[in-house]
């Protein structure tokens, strides 16, 4: 038979006890619900791998949704190598280039047997920048300004640039150092969106 | 002027987009409405029909409120509200 004095101590044990485990609870609780806001605030994030082409039509895309990515808030990076590395560079970027040669798709078709004369390949660049023009659709330097201004990141691929034998000096200005495959995968692992331009 | 919007909404700034094509009037947007306070509504004037869907799902997106938006004549009209 317990006495008036134990039945206290074991009420006040037990009260001790439920205010530690509801504060370690509250903790938990707290803890984890830190992390699911840190994760939803996360903006979403876009991955462009923009690998072998540097010309027009590879450019368009690969900008169009990095700038519309950055002005809806998500954080965007591109990947810039081999050919598409043109587009980064000072000399080449206002001069990329529409080829008509396996592009049955052209307003215009042109067989590939007289894409390949000399010539096709301005007449093609010709034609769809008087579209462009016309039209008022933003131009491939002024949609990279817009990116570079809206913090998307351009990277330079740093192998294609050993092998091209470009320097760093050759590329654009505002852009950020060549990286390698590691880094563009290091971003990638953790986007919402991949596409392979 | 059309008439049929459904409030009277109180504007603090105009956009223009007319002649924009894709991506241009959201960029333009974006750029536009980070000048603004929040809830400080922004009306914004587009012809590309792209800018109907576009403009919704950058609002979704973004967490501003997409107010309203009719066709006036050539133009699409849409009203913005900056997110809190």
């Amino acid at each position: 038979m317990s006495t008036v004095a134990e039945t206290t101590l074991n009420e006040l044990i037990e009260a001790k006890v439920e205010a530690v485990v509801d504060q370690r609870l509250q903790t938990l609780v707290e803890e984890k619900l830190q992390g699911l806001r840190k994760k939803e605030s996360r903006p979403k994030r876009v991955a462009i791998a923009m690998v072998s082409r540097g010309t027009l039509d590879a450019a368009y895309p690969a900008f169009i949704l990095a700038t519309a990515a950055a002005a809806m808030g998500m954080e965007c990076g591109i990947y810039f190598s081999f050919f598409g590395l043109n587009i980064l560079k000072k000399k080449t970027q206002a001069r990329l280039k529409l080829v008509p040669v396996g592009n049955p798709a052209l307003p215009l078709p042109v067989p590939n047997l007289i894409g390949v004369l000399p010539g096709m390949t301005a007449l093609a660049t010709f034609l769809v920048k008087r579209t462009i023009r016309k039209k008022k659709i933003a131009t491939v330097p002024e949609l990279l300004q817009i990116a570079l201004d809206s913090g998307v990141w351009l990277w330079p691929c740093q192998m294609a640039m050993d092998m091209f034998a470009i320097k760093r000096e050759d590329l654009l200005d505002g852009l950020p150092e060549p990286v390698g495959a590691a880094t563009f995968l290091a971003f990638a692992a953790d986007a919402d969106i991949t596409l392979f331009i | 002027m059309n008439t049929t919007s459904a409030r009277s909404v109180h504007v603090d700034e105009t956009l223009d987009c007319t002649g924009l094509l894709c991506p241009m009037p959201i960029i333009k947007t974006q750029q536009a409405i980070k000048k603004l306070a929040s809830g400080q509504v922004l009306e914004m004037i587009a012809t590309d029909p792209g800018s109907i869907p576009d403009t919704q799902a950058w609002a979704r997106q973004t967490g501003n409120e997409l107010l309203e938006y009719r066709t006036d004549g050539d133009c699409f009209r849409f009203l913005l509200r900056k997110a809190i």
